[in-house]
Formats: structure tokens, sequence, C-alpha cells
């Protein structure tokens, strides 16, 4: 029973951090239609960032200010700039430029900051919490990194439903000539919409870095998984990439936890459970009903 | 000028190490240097190396190239090898086998290097282990404990290992806890590939009956959880780690989550106490004090490292990078492909004034035994047996640094018996340049 | 070679502007076109024609393979696999739109599938086994296009993503056939006794385990594009443009649209399986670690990179791929970087020249070459039209 609650809870926080990082792309596809395969990345330098702040004597939280800033700042950058001109165009041009993103990114990462292993410290303690005199797998980290990823959905659910500048990003991605035509500043909108999404981004990365290594290739195993998670909700859910990123992180602890030599047959298990899914609902579990024929 | 100057210093003192040499008059030091195989000309000899530069494996092992490049570089400051300038070419491949081929065809075909040098990973090099050996081109001391590249000298007879291989590593382990805590329930933490499979085997040796479980983790998949929480519910309260760094890291913290506290064992690979110690004490920075997190686990050792500040070797190689290194501290990955160079010099002045690729494989088969040097424990070379040194201490790591536990004891793969190593620990040539006498 | 008509140039000429129609009139019947110009000595056949091509280019390959450097060979063995399994998936991508960010996954089944057999104490011929390789990889497609044949844009392309990070698994998982991490080792098939006679005769070099391997790949290579390039000609070529293009009309004109797709998914799998038997041997191994994502994403580069929907773009976006790091990793040793640095500089580079080569050639090398090519043909047509028109009016 103890292994069980063990196994499910260390699922839950790892499927958590799928969850933020699903959120994120998921921000950027109901903003624009591209799955932005750069974002792993993107955090990645904001984190490092983050990590020079510390190791210069800043708090924490000055840090993780300063980076969800930077993330606004370099999303929004590179919407403007890089993606801007291949808006509207081929589908694949824009996944082309983001995996270029992706690539050039990290080797930035890795020439400024080096490549060798650091640690990047968490304001909450790691130890499990103590219930009675046994251990529960949950640690103040833990549950600091469940509270932000909630919060965040929250936030982004009311941003959308109950704000005019929520309304007008919707209408642009949606239909940018009918939303022209209604005074949106399509542009404006979708730059705000890379903009949240990297500061999402950069959560993701810095909630995952905290007490634990990081390095420029930190964030490369999540590129899949929270891909994979988002695609399991619904690419234009919220709410669906909190639940994908949950149920991915259950079932692959499940997997790895019970199935003998289970580690290795976690990526497998992750196709799978893709495929289901996707044979059941081709549009993800939270897609609407009138999903668009690419 | 001062190349010169310094080049002139040196060729006395090669042509001093030289007349002690009874060989003839190819070997010595009264001939003139020739360009006698591929990759050596009169003034220099070629090597080269793959590694991951970038991406995943980086980290950490990036280092190792700029080890090797800091101890060249010095040497060739004070005159290299029989007045030749080594030339240290490394190329990523990161980790990817198929990168490693690309490359390992460039440096061999290309850059036409002389001989191949700690090339490093098991299934990167296990892509290019048949084209070394089929172009007959000497690929000396793989950075890998694998039991590929020493085992089978007939069908690799160019290849080298160097490090201590996975399972003599294993048994000496085994051994270690039969003896020292016979009541221990163990548990294994395995990384799933060669490195455990072989760990696993050694350990296996002596104490099969007290192992009560033996978890695997993919290297790439974070979560560790149900793997930690397994060893726990088996009741194991000494754990044997087979794993990289980042993931003694991972299992520390998933422990901590856990509030699972048995004793720790991390075999060398994973246990850099300055890097993973000093990495984790500042994961919770001002919060908890987990300064002690790995204090008080063992390791094994085959280098000295770099906490050891009194040891001569380390504070040589501190020197060294000093001088002739580059950006960064001397980390204990730099200390290991030094290490490395130091062992590679030897070789290249046992194979002579004028040495060929057959003629510095014959070398380290007939004399590599019998070199001193940083590693504790001499290596296994002979001609039927290309395993690198075989003999470990076992250490307790205490705060960013260690203690011996127990000194160094050597053995072999298969049924090969323990036994202490009885040799005193080497001290550093001046300038840590080794002087071996030509073989050939 | 062949053309097969791009989306991504379609794209760019509807941006354009007046003469547009023209220019996507003239991209998709392009070979009718040429062979209606009467200035063509090529014959009309297509089958034919491409027969003289397959011939030219198998006497440029070996002109190519016997001047250049043993490394220069090794690096023109690697590129034919990376060229071979892009073609597969210009295919499927750039003539039926699908995407497909797991084709690693695939070269890496047929990787497996040669390694396993040439393991045997006596292996059969290679080109049984890459046959073999062949047939294991497209039962694999077969069965991923089934699944796939629903799914739409970022659903396929998560489906493949998972796709090339979950077969590879399966060689850890059982390791006991598949050898595990450290993957299987291959013994590269030496080179049978006319080959060394063969290059004796055309140039004098010596035959080495490294030109003969760059043969093998050149062939299966050239195999390879006769074959796709035939394909994309023929009624099945037409007939996946338009489940591509016009998806409705093609259902109510009696296209099963979800069997051309998987068709198309096999086809390419195919392909792949091919090129992961050529990676094999060249490569000398099979291990998990080639076929990671890294794979699966710079097969999708090059492709959109040399030009969508072009199987000379596929072979230049390859060769990209090839060549590009040691360049530029030579060119920053060249300006006094450090080796680390240097190599570091190879993958930044590389995201460059995507972004660059996307926003400022969006058609890709050949799509922008061939879009110039058909605006100058176009207007000069018209020229000739209006001076025709001009000339009977006086």
């Amino acid at each position: 029973m103890d292994y069980f609650v063990n196994v499910t809870l260390t699922g839950l926080t790892q499927g958590m951090i799928y969850s933020a990082f699903a959120l994120a792309l998921v921000l950027i596809w109901r903003s624009t239609r591209i799955v932005n395969f750069a974002q792993g990345s993107m955090a990645a330098a904001t984190t490092f960032i983050a990590l020079a702040l510390i190791q210069a004597g800043q708090s924490y939280w000055v840090a993780l200010v300063v980076a969800l800033a930077s993330g606004f700042i370099l999303g929004a950058i590179v919407e403007r700039v890089i993606i801007r001109p291949v808006e509207g165009g081929p589908e694949l041009n824009a996944v082309i430029v983001t995996l270029g993103l992706f690539v050039a990114i990290q080797a930035s990462i890795a020439i400024i900051f080096g490549s060798s292993f650091q640690s990047f410290p968490t304001p909450f303690g790691v130890r499990g919490l103590e219930v009675g005199d046994t251990t529960i797998p949950l640690t103040p980290t833990s549950l600091y990194i469940i509270g932000s990823v909630l919060l965040v959905m929250g936030l982004l659910v009311a941003l959308f439903r109950f704000t005019r500048v929520g309304l007008a990003m919707r209408a642009s991605a949606f239909s940018q000539e009918v939303a022209r035509l209604l005074g949106v500043k399509v542009g404006g909108m979708l730059t705000l919409g890379w903009g949240l999404a990297a500061v999402v981004g950069s959560l993701s990365g810095l909630l995952i870095a905290g007490g634990s290594f990081v390095w420029p290739a930190y964030m490369d195993a999540l590129i899949v998984f929270g891909f994979v998670a988002a695609i399991i909700g619904g690419l234009d859910s919220p709410v669906g990439a909190i639940v994908g990123g949950l149920i991915l992180g259950l079932a692959l602890s499940y997997v790895s936890g019970y199935a003998p030599r289970g580690s290795a047959l976690v990526n497998i298990s992750a196709l799978v459970i893709l495929i289901v899914v996707l044979l059941v609902r081709p549009g993800g579990l939270f897609s609407s009903a009138t999903a668009r024929r690419a | 000028m001062t190349t010169i100057a310094a080049a002139t210093v040196l060729s006395t003192v090669a042509a001093c190490g030289g007349s002690d040499d009874s060989g003839g008059a190819s070997g010595g030091g009264g001939g003139e240097n020739e360009a006698s195989d591929i990759g050596v000309t009169e003034t220099s000899i070629k090597l080269g190396g793959h590694y991951p530069l970038t991406g995943v494996a980086a980290p950490g092992y990036s280092e190792i190239p700029t080890g090797l490049d800091a101890y060249f570089t010095c040497l060739n400051q004070e005159g290299g090898v029989y007045d030749r300038e080594i030339e240290w070419i490394f190329r990523d491949d990161a980790y990817n086998p198929t990168q490693t081929s690309q490359v390992t065809n460039e440096l061999v075909l290309e850059d036409e290097i002389f001989a191949m040098v700690s090339g490093l990973g098991t299934p990167t090099h296990s892509a290019v282990v048949d084209f070394l050996n089929d172009e007959g081109v000497p690929d000396l001391f793989v950075s890998s404990g694998s039991l590929l590249w020493g085992d089978n000298p007939e069908e690799y007879p160019m290849s080298f290992g160097w490090q201590t291989d996975y399972m003599s590593e294993g048994k000496i382990i085994g051994e270690y806890i039969a003896e020292n805590f016979p009541d221990a329930q163990v548990g294994l933490f395995l990384q799933d590939d060669d490195f455990g499979e072989d760990g696993e085997a050694g350990i296996r040796q002596y104490i099969d009956d007290q192992i009560v479980a033996a978890e695997r983790y993919t290297p790439g998949n974070t979560n560790v959880g149900p793997q930690i929480a397994a060893l726990q519910a088996a009741g194991a309260d000494f754990v044997v780690g087979f794993n990289v760094p980042s993931y003694t890291a991972l299992s520390q913290l998933t422990a901590l989550q856990l509030g699972y506290d048995p004793q720790w064992f991390y075999s060398n690979v994973g246990s850099d106490p300055t890097l993973v110690g000093g990495l984790l004490n500042r994961f919770s920075e001002g919060q908890v004090s987990d300064a002690a997190l790995l204090d008080g686990a063992l390791t094994t050792g085959y280098l000295p490292t770099v906490d050891m500040t009194d040891n001569p070797w380390i504070q040589e190689f501190q020197r060294i990078w000093d001088e002739c290194g580059g950006e960064g501290e001397l980390t204990n990955y730099r200390v290991y492909g030094m290490a490395q160079a130091y062992t590679v010099t030897q070789a290249l002045q046992a194979a002579g004034q004028n040495p060929t690729r057959e003629g510095l494989v014959e070398a380290i088969e007939q004399v590599g035994s019998e070199w001193e040097g940083p590693v504790f424990a001499p290596f296994r070379y002979s001609e039927d047996s290309h395993m690198g040194t075989s003999g470990m201490t076992i250490e307790r790591i205490v705060g960013n640094g260690s203690e011996e536990v127990q000194p160094v004891r050597v053995t072999d793969i298969g049924d090969a018996p323990i036994e202490e190593f009885d040799g005193e620990p080497a001290t550093p040539p001046a300038n840590a340049i080794p002087d071996e006498e030509a073989v050939n | 070679m062949s053309d097969l008509q791009s989306p991504a140039s379609t794209g760019t000429a509807g941006k354009a502007s007046s003469d547009a129609p023209v220019k996507a009139t003239a991209g998709g019947d392009a070979p009718s076109a040429q062979a209606k110009s009467g200035r063509s000595f090529l014959p009309r056949s297509t089958l034919l024609r491409h027969l003289l091509v397959l011939a030219a280019c198998a006497v440029l390959a070996v002109v190519v393979l016997e001047i250049t450097s043993p490394f220069q060979n090794s690096q023109l063995a690697t590129l034919t696999y990376y060229a071979i399994a892009a073609g597969g998936l210009t295919v499927l991508t750039g003539m039926n739109g699908q995407i497909s960010l797991g084709h690693g996954a695939l070269m890496a089944a047929g990787a497996y599938t040669t390694a396993l057999f040439l393991d045997a104490e006596e292996p059969l011929p290679l080109p049984v086994i890459l046959l073999a390789a062949i047939v294991v990889a497209t039962a694999i497609g077969a069965l991923v296009g089934v699944a796939a044949a629903r799914l739409h844009g970022p659903y396929l392309a998560g489906a493949t993503l998972a796709l090339a990070v979950g077969l590879p698994g399966l060689a850890i998982y059982f390791h006991d056939t598949f050898g595990g991490e450290q993957g299987m080792r291959v013994r590269a098939p030496q080179a049978p006794e006319w080959f060394g006679s063969f290059i004796d005769a055309v140039s004098g070099n010596s035959a080495s385990s490294t030109k003969w391997l760059a043969y093998v790949g050149a062939i299966c290579l050239l195999i390879t594009y006769f074959f796709l390039a035939n394909l994309v000609r023929s009624r099945i070529g037409r007939t996946w443009r338009a489940v591509r293009d016009q998806e409705v009309a093609a259902e109510l004109a009696g296209i099963n649209l979800g069997a051309w797709r998987v068709l198309a998914f096999v086809v390419s799998a195919a392909a792949a399986g091919l090129a992961g038997g050529v990676l094999a041997i060249v490569v000398r191994l099979a291990a998990p670690s080639g076929f990671t994502i890294v794979l699966s994403l710079s097969l999708l580069t090059a492709i959109v990179i040399g030009g969508l929907g072009s199987l000379l773009g596929a072979l230049l976006g390859s060769a990209l791929l090839v060549f590009l790091p040691p360049f530029v990793t030579n060119l920053g040793g060249d300006f006094g970087l450090s080796q680390t640095e240097a190599a570091q500089l190879a993958p930044f580079v590389y995201g460059v020249v995507l972004i660059v080569v996307m926003i400022f050639v969006p058609a890709g090398f050949v799509g922008t070459i061939r879009l110039r090519w058909m605006t100058r043909k176009a207007k000069r047509a018209m020229a000739q039209a209006g001076a025709d028109g001009a000339s009977s009016r006086g």
C-alpha cells in the first residue's frame, strides 16, 4: 500500500511538470496555431538567467521574477522577428523555424553558460512531509510546483474567459480577418500570446529545475512528454493540458513501478497511451466538437 | 624563440633518457626523427579522440578532452615526446554512434591521426572499434569501463581499456560488503545497460544471497521514484548504485522525498563527491540544511580526486591546469583526462624514437603493466589482455572530500581472486612527465 | 530529379502577385509542359526519361566517388542513407501532406533487421538482407500509417514523435535480442572481388571497405530515387496530390482517402527501412542512441530546407546535414576558437541556417530556384504569346 502511494505521488509530481510544459504549448497553439518546439530551450535560457542572478547573490524570488520577465520579452521578440514572417505560411515552415530556434538557443546557452551540470536551488524543502510516523513523497517543493501550475492555469482560464484582452486573443487566433474587422490589433495579440506562453514556459523550466541539475539540454526529455501530454488533452484546452500531463505522469509512474524492468518501458508506453487516446478521440480528450480539418 | 629554446633544452633531456636505452639505433636517442608512420612527422605526433561536446551527455564528459589538452600543452612546452609535439584533435559526436562513426572517419582518413585516444562511451565507441581495428589504428585507453575493449585482444588487437572495468569494480564492492556488512540487506540501483549488468555480475559473485532487490533505470527517464520506492519496499538498508552522476543526485533527492535513509554505496562513475556533493548542497540553499546529504556514502576510487589537495599528483595536475588549461576549474573529469594523457605519454615513449602503430601496441603489451602513474594500481596489459587498471580503494565521502576505508585491492574479471595490492603509491616525476625507456 | 510540386511553393505562389495562377499550374504540369515544349531532347516516355537520368546519375556517382578522398567517400556514404530516408519522407510529406517526426524509428527497424541478419553464421547476400530491412520497416510503416491516417497536423506530429522515442526503447527492453543500450555491432560485409577490379579499371584507386560502403549506399540511393520518381509521375502520385490538395473533391471522386494515406506511409517507410539498413552497415552499429528524435527531426528539416516535395531537394537538404557541421567546426577552429567552442558553434549555425532559410527562402533551395525559373518561363511564354498575337494581327 505504501508502495502504491509512493508511486502515485511521485507520478503526480512528475505529471504536474508535464502539465506545466503542455500548458505553454497549448497557449502558443491557441494564439498562433504553431507548435513551439523551441519552448524547452527558451525556458532553459531564462532558467540560466535566473541561475546567474542567484549565483550573483540575488534571492530566488528576484531571480524568478526577472526570469519570467525575460521570458516574456524573449517570447515577444521571437514572435515579432522570427515567427511573424512564417505565420500564415505553410505549417511545416513554422515547425522548421521553431526547430531551428530550439537548436540555436540550446547551443547559445552552452556557449554562454558552459555545458556542465549546475544545481538550481529551490526556496522550499526537498524532504518528504511526515504524516504520523511515515513519510509521504510530497515535499514542500512539489507542493509549490503543483500550486504554481494550478494557479497559472486558473489565471489563464480567467484571462481567456473573462477579460477583453483574452477575448481579443481568442478572436485573433480563431480568425484573423474577422478579428481585424472588429478592430482587434491582431499582430499585438499574437505577440502577447507568445509572450505569455513564454512566461508559462519559463515558469515550467524554473519549476523543473528547482532542487535538481540544470544543463543546456535539461529540458530535452520534457519536449516529447510535454508535447504528448498536450496532445492527449487536446491542443486547444488549458484544462486538457493539465489533465493530459497528470494522466501521462501517473500512467508512466505505474508502468515504471509495476512492470518488470518498467523504466525501460516508459517511452513505448507513452506511445501506446497516445495512440489509444487518439484512436478514440483524434483531437485529444478535451477537443471541441468542431475540430477543424487542418 | 622560446619554443626553440625549450625544445633544445628538452632534446638534451630526451637524449639523456635515450642514452640509458640499450636498444638499437632506431629506438635510441642517437638517431634522427623520421616520419615513421601515419600521423607521425619529424616534429609532431597527431592523436585524436571523440567526445560528447554538445547535447545531453556533454556535462562533465566534455571536460575530459580539455584535461588531455592541458597536459599535452604543458608536455609540448617541455619538448613533447622525442622532440615531437603532440597534436591533440578532439571532435564532437554528441554521444550519438552515427556521429561517432563520422568523426572517427574524419580523424582517421582526413586528419590522419597516429592513434585514437580516450574515445568516450560504450555505444559510441562500439560503432568505431571494428573500423579502427580493420584500419590498424591504435585505439588506446577507451573512456569506458566496458569489457569490450580489453577482454578479447585477438578480436581487437589495437584496442586497450584504461579505467577499472565495471565487473572488477563490482567484485571489489561485493567482497567489501560481504566482509564489513554481512547482515546488510542489499538493494541494487542499476543503469539498464552493460554498465549496470557488469557491475551486478561482479557484486553477485560475493553477496548474491544478501541482495533483496535489483532495480533498473533507463537513462533519460528522470522519474526514479518507483525504483527507489521499490528498494525501500523490499527492505533494503544498503543500496549500491551503478549509475551516472545525475542519477546519484536524483536517487538522493528521491530518497529524501520518500524518507528513505539506507547506507549508500555509489560506484566510481556516479560518485564525484565534489560534483554531486557540491551540487546537492546547493539545492536547497538557505532553507533546509542538507549539506550532509552524501556524507557517509561509500564509493570506490582508482585515481586521486581533486579534493585530495595533499596528493602530489593532484598538486601537479593543478599546476598543469593553471599553466596550460583553459577556463574553469580543475575537475575530476579533467584529472581523468590528464591521467590518461600521462599514460599515453608513457606509451609513446615506450614505442621509441620512431614509433609505428604496431610498435606502439607491442610496447604497451610488453611493458604497459609495469608503468606507474597517477592510477593507483597497475594496468593488466599483456598479449593476452588489454584490460586497464584493476585496482580500487574504497572511500567514504566526508563533506566534499573522501577518506579511505579500504586500501587498494586488485582483481580481474571472471573468477580471479581479489588480492591486496602491495605496491607503493607512485610519486610524480619532474613536471609530471614520465620517462619510460623505449622497448623497440 | 523529379519535382513533386510542394505546398511550400504553392503557398508562396499564392501569396505572390498577378502571375500566381500561372506559376501554380506550371508547377503541377512541369514535365508535360517540358515534353510539349519541343526543346527537350529527352524521350517522351517518363520511364525512359527516368532511365536515362538514372544512367547519367550512376556515371556521375562513380565519377564523384572516384575523384574524392576516402574521408569524403565516407561522408558521401553517410549522405546516401540520409538522402534515401529523406526521399521517402518527401514523398509522404511533400506529396501526400502528412507530417512525420518518427522516420528515425522506421530507420531503426531497418537497421536492426540488417544487424540481426548480418549477425548470422552464414549471412544471406546483402541485397536480400536489405530487402528484409525494407519489408520489416514497411510492415511497421503500414501499422503506423493505419493509425496515422485519421490524424491531422500536430496530432500526427505528436503521434509520430512518440513513435520516434518509443520504438528504439524496445531495443533496450529486449536487450537479449537487440543488445540493449550499447546496441548490436554490425560486421560490414566485405567487398566482392569484382568490385576491386572494377575500381581498378575505372580509376586505379584502391577498393577500401569505406569505398565499397559508399558504393552500396549510392546504388541504393539511385534505385530508391528511380522508383520514387516514377511513382510520383504515375497515377498513384497524382492521386496522392489530389488527396493532399483537394481532400473533399478527391473523396467525392471516389478516392478512399485513408487507404491512399496509408499507402504513402508504406512507401516512405520502405525507403526509411532501406536507409536504416544502409546506416547499419555504414555506421557498423545499430544502437538506440543512434535513433534519437534528433535523427527524425533532422530528416524533416532536410526535406523542407532542400525544397519540400522535390527529390533533388531532399538530396541537397541531406547534404547540408552531412557537410555543414564539420565545415562550421573546422571554420571555427581556423578562427581561433577552442575545439570545444568550435564544436558548440556547429549546432548554433545549423539552427540559424534553418531559421534564415525559412524566413528568406520559404520554398527551400530547389523550390525557390524552380519558382524563379517558372516565373521567367511563364513571362517569356506570355511575351511570346503577346508577340504572336501582335504579329498575327499585323
